[in-house]
């Protein structure tokens, strides 16, 4: 680890006085401190989030889960609200890594990271959630533009999630045997009538909503129509855990079993 | 039998300091004055060294001083302790293994650069500071094109490449059986290079006490006489008196901490160059890339049968990669730890047995938990049930038919070995008991409904442990001796303290032999304790590997104890005033037969070192014998394994439903240790099986370098295990013992992939290499034929 400075606001209004263009912000820590570890990042200023009191907590009000930034994965796995209102994104949250990483990891941290075999992106981008940040709304369409990028501009914080709440939704994850991250991760979800399928640990440029996985749910929403949907190999990616062909042929599979285990 | 006599499953008194945090560990020990060590390591695989400018880094805040290659010139190569001979009567081609790189790296991990300073963080600043200019070579990594040549060698004395090209066998009478066989089954496959991944990283601590000139190296060993003999004499020039080597509480070796590393020698050798302490400890990536590596074996095998089904013969091609420099025992492991245990459990008299050793820009490659052995069990166990499916007969009944006999023992193998005692047929029949093999055809109808695969694979393995009587090693080229040392001394007040020369790191002799000390004795356990890993308190020692510990180390133990249950009848006999012949030591008391008389153990024991009324014309004073103990032969382990695998088509994914070893240990000690070794040999078999592997790309680096992408099998990926065991006591050793510690990894592999073979007959396939991952079997089930009709 490289030496840096260490600050540790108290409130989001702190938080911004703070901010310098070299300052990174620490969450959970699940990605930030074993890259600070392995000397792959020298910041100048990190600061820690931990004691902004804001940015936890889990509220249901008018049909929508608002989720703060801070509030770790146990949390929202084990919240009685989110268990009744998204089963499956406390589902999703319960099956990230392990208890230690989900003792410390964030949503908040997870969704800034853009990690393309994360969870919680495919959750947010099927639910169509709103990200809140320190400045503005961004969608979740807008938000992930690419493998750990986003639409975060410098000194930019998320703050909480907003994610309407859906008919009927369910995640399906494969998982990369070595890291248990998402070697394929299917999260569909039917809010309002409207089918949204998101993908991740598969696409060649991070998590990506399935044209035609939504077209085929659309149309019938079903496993057997799931299965049927074929995916070009051309956008995955491919690695020793998987080539980008089998990837590919286990997405329609994955949804398959979201689309099962959503009815 | 007491509660804690041999047999009992006595729970394990180490395992108080292991589960509360308390153990002690190199890296729990901290000298005065002492600094730290980094190593700057090649990150290419193959490359000259054309300059290294380390003047910023000496500068650099905290270092002490920084050393390379050009500071070795002067000391010793790390040596390698097995001369293999090739078929050519060629000694193996041995290239010099420097402690620091000097003028080339051969793979990525090869240390350059040592960097000591106040502080692990200011070395590593330092190290940053470090302008090495490489002068990038191909790298060899693929052992076919290494053979090929193609101008790059990794060692200017091995053009093409090769360390040596051994055989063992009758060519002539193989290829005999071969022309006159009614069938012939061939099958190409290899056998998956591995990471130790012991869970206590590597770590050395060096010390130089300028008052006496004496060394110590504390370090992470399971052999640290064999450390201080090979590092003393041929590395440092220390001698033996000068130099103490302690491997205290290690967390774990597999064979991997058996070896001489550089590191160890680094901080040995600096410590008096700089007059104060260093430690250096392995960061996790630092123990993929250096530790040495397991497996690495890609054959060609062909079984030739009679009309039922008999082998008449077995010939295997095999290349072994050495990796780029020879380990400590690397050139033993593919010849005589494996071409000797081609014959299995089967009467086949006909074998020969090619091996090519192979140098490349990789990781070194030496023995790993089973140590050849899996090599050789996983290619014969494989082709007998790709013979029995070709044929048409059940993997259980082609076993059968070729199974040595009990009657056939001591049975000559035509490989070399004897094989002292064995009934194979017991164990396939206590293992078909377990795994309700009559019930699979049921469950496969089952899993079909499910849309499920369901397949069985059988194993049935034999190893040679208790390595080794050291005339006959000797004579294959061993440059040491493997017996084994115990000393038992005897407090005045009648506890004792056994000294042994093998090596515990996880495998519970604390236990075992404190368990086999107060069944012989007749003592209670925790008057026992059980001393071992360090050369200023124990005599002599080779260690722990090759499932020797109690076949050899415990071997030594009950000679040492006889002699002083010997020494103790001419005492008691003394006290009594009864001829010695008429005292008999039963339960821990001397009597005398036919009388009242009698003395305890303890009595004895403090008439030794208080003579006031002792036979003193006769025997000397004090209660303190050692024994050193040649095993006479190797010990064969052996046993059949059954495993259920149940296969989603749609995926590949695949469960490991059942698992069912039965094993022949000979006699067990402590049952429950026994079954403790077995479930974690058969997860790392398993691991091998479906999960691990130490992949390279074309430019020599490890892409599985780390956790995140090298699958060590979990608890969730394995089942429970059914274990059980047969006994046939080694008739060669005085426990009849036979050794446990590796048969699960030896016999899983085959077990697994068999299992998935059957499961995906019915779309042709008839071999899966190692791991077996999902997409192997997706591709497999894709590319086959359509299912034909459910049976």
């Amino acid at each position: 680890m490289h030496g840096f400075e260490y600050a540790k606001p108290g409130s989001l209004t702190d938080v911004g006085t703070l901010i310098n263009d070299e300052a990174v912000f620490l969450a959970g820590g699940q990605t930030l401190i074993p890259t600070l570890k392995q000397r792959l990042a020298s910041p100048r200023t990190v600061l820690d989030l931990s004691g902004v009191s804001e940015l936890r907590g889990i509220h249901v009000q008018d049909g929508a889960v608002g989720i703060g930034a801070m509030t770790t994965h146990d949390e929202v796995a084990n919240s009685s609200e989110v268990q009744s209102a998204v089963p499956a994104l406390a589902k999703l949250a319960g099956g990230i890594g392990d208890p230690q990483v989900r003792n410390r990891g964030t949503i908040g941290g997870s969704i800034a990271n853009n990690d393309p075999a994360a969870d919680y992106p495919a959750a947010m981008l099927a639910l169509g959630a709103i990200i809140m940040t320190n400045k503005r709304q961004i969608s979740a369409d807008e938000f992930f533009t690419g493998m750990f990028s986003t639409a975060l501009e410098p000194g930019e914080l998320i703050t909480s999630i907003g994610i309407p709440v859906p008919d009927q939704a369910a995640y399906a994850k494969y998982e990369q045997r070595a890291s248990r991250y998402a070697l394929v991760g299917v999260f569909v979800a039917k809010t309002g009538g409207n089918v949204r399928v998101a993908v991740t640990g598969t696409g060649s440029d991070g998590v990506f909503r399935s044209a035609e996985l939504e077209q085929a749910l659309s149309a019938n929403f079903t496993a057997d129509a799931a299965k049927g949907a074929k995916l070009d190999a051309g956008n995955m990616m491919g690695d020793l855990h998987g080539s980008a062909e089998y990837r590919a042929a286990m997405v329609p599979v994955m949804a398959a079993r979201a689309v099962e285990a959503a009815a | 039998m007491s509660d804690t006599g041999i047999g009992s499953a006595v729970k394990r008194r180490e395992d108080f300091r292991f589960l509360k945090g308390i153990g002690k560990y190199t890296d729990d020990i901290n000298q005065p004055n002492q600094t730290y060590c980094y190593f700057l390591r090649s990150p290419l695989a193959h490359a000259t060294i054309n300059s290294i400018d380390t003047s910023a880094a000496e500068r650099a805040e905290g270092v002490v001083a920084v050393f390379t290659g050009e500071h070795f010139t002067e000391v010793g190569g790390i040596p390698c302790g097995w001369l293999v001979t090739g078929k050519d009567e060629k000694p193996m081609v041995e290239p010099r293994h420097p402690i620091l790189a000097h003028g080339k790296v051969r793979h990525v991990g090869d240390p350059i650069v040592a960097v000591i300073a106040e502080s692990l963080q200011q070395a590593k600043d330092a190290a940053d500071k470090i302008n090495i200019d490489y002068g990038e070579l191909p790298a060899v990594v693929d052992m076919k094109k290494a053979l090929e040549g193609g101008g790059t060698a990794v060692h200017d004395e091995a053009a093409d490449n090769m360390c040596f090209d051994w055989e063992l066998g009758d060519k002539a009478a193989v290829d005999e059986a071969f022309a006159k066989a009614h069938h012939v089954t061939k099958l190409d496959l290899v056998n998956n290079r591995l990471v130790p991944n012991a869970m206590e990283p590597r770590a050395a601590i060096g010390v130089y006490d300028m008052a006496t000139e004496d060394y110590t190296l504390v370090t992470t060993s399971q052999n640290p006489h064999v450390i201080r003999l090979l590092m003393g004499a041929f590395v440092l020039g220390i001698p033996e008196h000068k130099l103490r080597v302690w491997a205290p509480d290690v967390g774990g070796g597999f064979g991997s901490k058996i070896y001489h590393y550089a590191e160890e020698a680094f901080v040995t050798w600096g410590a008096k160059q700089i007059g104060r302490p260093i430690k250096w400890v392995a960061e996790r990536s630092e123990s993929f890339l250096t530790d040495a590596h397991g497996r690495d074996h890609v054959s060609h095998v062909e079984m030739a049968f009679d009309e039922n089904g008999k082998a008449l013969a077995l010939k295997t091609d095999t290349l072994a990669n050495m990796g780029a420099y020879l380990s400590t025992f690397a050139p033993c492991i593919p010849t005589w730890l494996h071409g000797t245990l081609l014959a299995g459990q089967y009467t086949t008299p006909a074998i020969h047995c090619n091996v090519k050793a192979i140098f490349t820009n990789t990781t070194p490659v030496d023995a790993y938990r089973g140590a050849g052995r899996p090599e050789a069990t996983y290619l014969l166990e494989r082709i007998m049930s790709k013979a029995a499916a070709e044929m048409g007969i059940g993997q259980e009944e082609i076993r059968r038919r070729n199974f040595i006999k009990p009657d056939q023992f001591p049975y000559q193998t035509p490989v070399a070995v004897v094989y002292d005692t064995g009934d194979y047929d017991a164990s396939m029949d206590k293992a078909l008991e377990l795994a309700d093999y009559a019930g699979f055809g049921a469950r496969k109808s089952k899993s079909a409904a499910e849309g499920k695969l369901r397949g069985v694979g059988f194993a049935s393995y034999i190893e040679a442990c208790g390595i080794a009587p050291s005339s006959l090693v000797g004579s294959l080229g061993a440059r040491a001796g493997l017996y084994e040392a115990a000393t038992v001394r005897v407090n005045p007040t009648g506890s004792v303290s056994v000294m042994t020369g093998s090596h515990s790191h996880g495998q519970g002799h604390a236990t075992t032999f404190a368990q086999v000390v107060a069944d012989k004795l007749g003592i209670p356990m925790d008057q026992v304790e059980i001393v071992h890993g360090d050369t200023d308190k124990v005599p002599f020692g080779m260690g722990t590997y090759g499932s020797r510990s109690l076949a050899v180390g415990g071997s030594a133990l009950v000679n040492a104890l006889n002699k002083i249950i010997d020494k103790g009848k001419t005492i008691a006999a003394h006290l009594m005033e009864a001829s010695e012949g008429d005292i008999e030591f039963v339960d821990g008391t001397y009597k005398v037969k036919g009388t009242d008389k009698e003395k305890t153990f303890g009595e004895i024991a403090l008439t030794a070192y208080v003579p006031h009324q002792y036979p003193i014309e006769q025997i000397e004073p004090g209660l303190e014998e050692t024994a050193f103990y040649d095993p006479k032969n190797f010990t064969y382990p052996a046993g059949t394994y059954i495993c259920e695998v149940e296969i989603d088509p749609a995926t590949g994914q695949t469960r490991i439903d059942k698992f069912v070893a039965a094993d022949d240990f000979g006699n067990v000690v402590n049952p429950m240790i026994v079954e403790g070794q077995v479930h974690g040999g058969l997860v790392q078999g398993i691991g091998q099986a479906m999960l691990e592997f130490a992949a390279y790309d074309e430019n020599g680096q490890l892409q599985t370098g780390s956790f995140m992408d090298y699958t060590m099998p979990r608890a969730d990926d394995v089942p429970s295990f059914d274990v059980t065991t047969t006994v046939t006591p080694c008739t060669h050793n005085p426990l009849g013992v036979k050794g446990c510690g590796e048969a699960g990894a030896i016999g899983a592999p085959p077990a697994v992939i068999n299992a998935i073979c059957d499961a995906l007959s019915a779309y042709g396939v008839d071999h899966i290499d190692m791991p077996a991952t999902p997409e192997k079997i997706w591709r497999a089930i894709n590319a086959g034929e359509k299912p034909m009709a459910a049976e």
